[in-house]
């Protein structure tokens, strides 16, 4: 498989979760473990552009995937023109400072990972239609108000 | 109604943006579970299916011969390993009568709550130990199980089979029982009401977890946890199983969210600390989500029997209360103490001349309860707010009515007012508030458009609720502290250190999980000294960086970590004003200190920034004679008292009378937190625990069936409220700043949550006014709404 760009080759277990691949076997531990119910979205990761809970999938069915983490947002925006600020951030990560969209972080690369797939798909949505499409991911700290912000400021200010 | 005026750049009442994100937005930081140690074994719990019974036998055999499994040790085992030296510890003894029967990390004969430890297994991954938990077996003689907190109380069975009584404490605080009593037989007006306070599950989304690293030669030993409580945690540890408490370094990394629920000194701790130091290994342990939710300590669990009386005019004259509180199986770190800290909140922002209070304790076979967001304020907000709406029902009084004839000195500013409840309220001005909160959620408008649709009998029907709080925050005065008989001080200690290049360091005794200390606390910096917050670094969260601290808890950080921070900073300039004085040649009196930097009065042109001195300092080849080289300056704040954040929320739901659906469709809060350091973060922690109270009211409840079961522990069937269940939230703040600390400051890490169950539940009592409905248990669920619509029980 592919992850953020680099190829990885590894004999797994064939009941290996990918998020423990992910963590583990490829040692990237942005990804957070969250539940045991693939509720929460903290393993939220991209596979092949799209956003995958990586709890729910084994890692034997993303042999050869393109797998996108948290830890390869940032490289892959450079790559599509859209980073932005100082950083060079994905422009969701820089929202999600900017509107203070983050107070422990745990929830928060699943969170991200999930909004910058939402956005693909639906590039000016509503206030209603972001938190439909945050529903799979559960964040205890924000009670959701600067993430749904944070989307909209990435989305170009649509409300 | 603005926060602070900005003063100096990043300074008090500036929206900084936090230096944590960067790491947590790029996956670079690392949590617990991140942390691996080479040789690590794997650590899993071998937990009680049953919620009382007897531990027959243990055959670990199967689970023995597995690949990759170390050991499997059980209670009785581990009992004669002699790992510990003391039972588990209980910091907060309410009375010296208190019944704590002792309890290990891992019960020996009888498991007393379902996820109770009764082994443990060693392997060398995760996936073998999950494997080899499953093939331990245990053969149980189940017990009469104490499913309820009722059950307690009524004694129909016992919690522990060698006590005869479940009830562990009766706490009274009763200055002036006659005065109570003439108060009720005297009233106009009386009202009394039985309110449940189910028990909740902290759930920060990081589950726990700890690895244990020993070093066999020098006997020492590091700890990661995630942990709130790094500092009380190493006194406990060491306390608990004997090993130095100088051969202790405790360290929590980035922690995913407390809430309460890494406030405690856990089995798994004690259990890696012992069991690495015998074996000479790493071992390890990371919570599994069921295992947060059923096994992990609970918040809430209290009956609360309220009552109180009102003369014609609706002035309060007496309240009285008495809970009944569920402790769980067993005593945890501070679980006698939760229902305590709200006991002296019960007659809210009202000047009420008469209070009487007691609580009684009781074990039941479920999982322990300890602290969670707002622990035992919240559920005092909820008693008074709700009785108070059911005396303005009593009376035939608008809510907001009733509640501004009772504020304390009229809803007018006050300072140092001695409640009945026998604390002195720091500072508090209640109307602007009230006003402010009332004009922002629009009520008059609201109430129109409720009695139209009243009167067309629309099936979507709006309830308005609303809720005055004050909290009780800044734990704590020391001395306050031993009077309640808690076994710890509450003072905080911080150093600030410039150093040679001119940067700072400040090393904070308290520790964040979320709430953007480093951030915060370079604001102090910034405000205090002239430094630009980006030139300062906050050291934190490991006790051989940060050796005493008291850590993070009861929205305590700012008013007492924070002060002790400013009180540090002081001290840096008052030393380098010296220096600076030296260098000028001129008297220390004539110095000046503005924006960082040194001048001489008259002489403006002779100055020096602050951050220059430090390599002076360091040099030390032209200090003052007789000074010690050196910016550094460390200080313990005690606080000499609490400190009384308040606010006004109100909460309008929506309610489909046809189905019971429920929806929460506007949010409003004007809080006072006194002096603003960082506004930005101030909202984040008001967002967050508004919708924690909310979910309190509207979705959470961890639910035990008749045999002690919990049949909700995981995030698929607890109902944390997802992006779906909120809406936005409208908060503005007024400034009143406290008297118990020279920044002015005060706390709002539970604010939210202490404001808010009580506005949601007054709202929907009030939309289903018409159908007789006086009091709603929570969660207000649709089926608990249809059922009182519709003449049920609610």
């Amino acid at each position: 498989m592919t992850v953020n760009g680099d190829s990885h080759s590894h004999d797994v277990e064939p009941r290996t979760l990918l998020v423990h691949h992910i963590r583990e076997g490829v040692g990237l531990t942005g990804t957070n473990i969250g539940c045991d119910t693939s509720s929460c979205g903290a393993c939220t990761v991209h596979v092949g552009g799209q956003s995958v809970k990586s709890c729910t999938m084994l890692a034997v069915q993303a042999e050869g995937a393109d797998i996108t983490t948290i830890e390869g947002l940032a490289a892959t925006a450079r790559t599509d023109g859209s980073a932005t600020g100082d950083q060079n951030w994905h422009p969701m990560q820089e929202a999600f400072q900017q509107c203070h969209a983050l107070q422990c972080g745990y929830c928060t690369p699943g969170m991200v990972m999930a909004a910058t797939s939402f956005l693909k798909e639906n590039p000016s949505p509503t206030e209603a239609e972001i938190r439909e499409g945050l529903e799979g991911n559960l964040c205890r700290c924000t009670g959701y108000h600067n993430i749904v912000k944070a989307v909209q400021a990435a989305a170009g200010g649509a409300s | 109604m603005t926060a602070t005026v900005q003063s100096t750049p990043g300074g008090f009442g500036t929206r900084m943006l936090r230096k944590e994100d960067p790491q947590l937005l790029t996956g670079e930081n690392k949590f617990i579970d991140d942390i691996k140690a080479p040789g690590q074994l794997w650590m899993g719990m071998i937990r009680s299916p049953y919620a009382h019974a007897m531990i027959d036998a243990i055959d670990a055999t199967g689970a023995e011969s597995m690949p990759g499994v170390h050991s499997v040790l059980t209670g009785a085992q581990l009992a004669d390993m002699g790992l510990w030296l003391a039972p588990m510890p209980c910091a907060w003894p309410v009375t010296d009568d208190m019944v704590n029967p002792p309890h290990f990390p891992v019960a020996v004969s009888e498991a007393k709550h379902v996820g109770d430890i009764v082994a443990v297994v060693l392997c060398n991954d995760r996936y073998a130990m999950a494997d080899a938990v499953e093939q331990v077996i245990v053969d149980y003689t189940p017990l009469p199980a104490v499913a309820t907190l009722q059950a307690a109380v009524d004694g129909t069975a016992m919690a522990h089979s060698d006590l005869d009584t479940n009830r562990a404490y009766h706490w009274p605080l009763d200055p002036n029982p006659e005065g109570t009593a003439a108060a009720f037989a005297n009233a106009a007006h009386t009202v009394k009401a039985r309110f449940i306070q189910q028990r909740l599950i902290p759930m920060p989304m990081e589950p726990r977890g700890c690895l244990a690293i020993p070093s066999p030669a020098g006997g020492e030993i590091v700890l990661y946890s995630a942990s709130q409580i790094p500092h009380i945690l190493k006194v406990m540890i060491a306390a608990t199983t004997g090993i130095p408490e100088n051969k202790i370094r405790v360290i929590a990394p980035s922690v995913g969210g407390g809430f309460g629920g890494k406030l405690n000194v856990d089995a798994d701790a004690v259990l890696a600390v012992t069991l690495a130091n015998k074996l000479g290994l790493p071992v390890r342990w990371t919570e599994e989500r069921s295992e947060c939710a059923g096994a992990s300590h609970q918040g809430r669990g209290q009956i609360q029997h309220v009552e109180a009386a009102a003369d014609a005019d609706g002035k309060i004259t007496a309240i009285r209360v008495h809970l009944d509180a569920d402790m769980g199986a067993y005593m945890m770190l501070i679980t006698p103490g939760i229902p305590l800290l709200g006991s002296f909140l019960y007659t809210g922002v009202y000047d009420v001349a008469n209070f009487s209070f007691s609580c009684d304790g009781y074990f039941t076979n479920m999982t322990p309860t300890d602290a969670y967001r707002g622990a035992g304020r919240p559920e005092a907000s909820y008693a008074i707010e709700r009785i108070m709406d059911i005396m303005a029902r009593e009376i035939g009084m608008a809510p907001e009515e009733l509640r501004a004839r009772n504020y304390i000195n009229g809803g007018e500013k006050f300072e140092n007012f001695d409640a009945a409840s026998t604390l002195v309220f720091d500072s508090g001005h209640y109307k602007p508030a009230h006003d402010r909160a009332l004009e922002m959620a629009d009520v008059a408008g609201l109430r129109a458009e409720q009695a139209r649709r009243r009167d067309t009998g629309e099936a979507k029907q709006l309830g308005i609720g609303m809720c005055t709080y004050v909290e009780i925050c800044g734990l704590a005065p020391s001395r306050a502290l031993g009077g309640l008989n808690y076994g710890a001080g509450g003072w905080e200690h911080a150093t600030v250190r410039l150093l040679p290049t001119g940067k700072v360091e400040v090393v904070s005794g308290s520790t964040p999980h979320g709430q953007g200390h480093e951030t915060s606390w370079s604001q102090i910096i910034a405000e205090k000294m002239g430094i630009d917050p980006n030139d300062v670094e906050v050291l934190h969260s490991d006790t051989a960086l940060s050796p005493l601290g008291l850590d993070t808890y009861g929205s305590r950080s700012l008013s007492v970590g924070g002060v002790a921070i400013a009180l540090a900073a002081d001290k840096v300039i008052d030393k380098a004003k010296l220096i600076a004085a030296h260098q000028f040649e001129a008297s220390p009196e004539d110095i000046e200190f503005a924006g960082g930097s040194f001048s001489v009065a008259g002489t403006p042109s002779k100055s020096v920034h602050i951050q220059e001195l430090g390599f002076a300092a360091f040099t030390a080849h032209d200090l003052p004679d007789g000074m010690e080289p050196n910016l550094q300056e460390q200080v313990s704040f005690d606080p000499p008292n609490f400190a009384f954040p308040f606010g006004t929320h109100v909460a309008v739901v929506e309610i489909d009378t046809e189905t019971g659906g429920i929806e929460l469709i506007d949010y409003v809060g004007v809080d006072d937190c006194g002096v603003q350091v960082n506004p930005l973060i101030v909202e984040g922690q008001l967002h967050g625990g508004i919708a924690q109270g909310a979910a309190q009211a509207l979705f959470e409840e961890a639910v035990y069936d008749e045999d002690g079961n919990i049949t909700n522990p995981s995030l698929m069937d607890y109902l944390v409220p997802s992006a779906m269940e909120l809406p936005l939230i409208k908060l503005d703040s007024t400034v009143t700043p406290s008297t118990s600390n020279p920044l002015g400051v005060k706390g709002v890490g539970e604010a939210g949550t202490i404001g808010s169950a009580a506005a949601v539940i007054n709202a929907v009592c009030d939309a289903l006014s018409p159908y007789g409905v006086i009091d709603m248990e929570m969660p207000a669920t649709p089926q608990r709404i249809w059922k009182a619509i519709n003449g049920g029980a609610a």
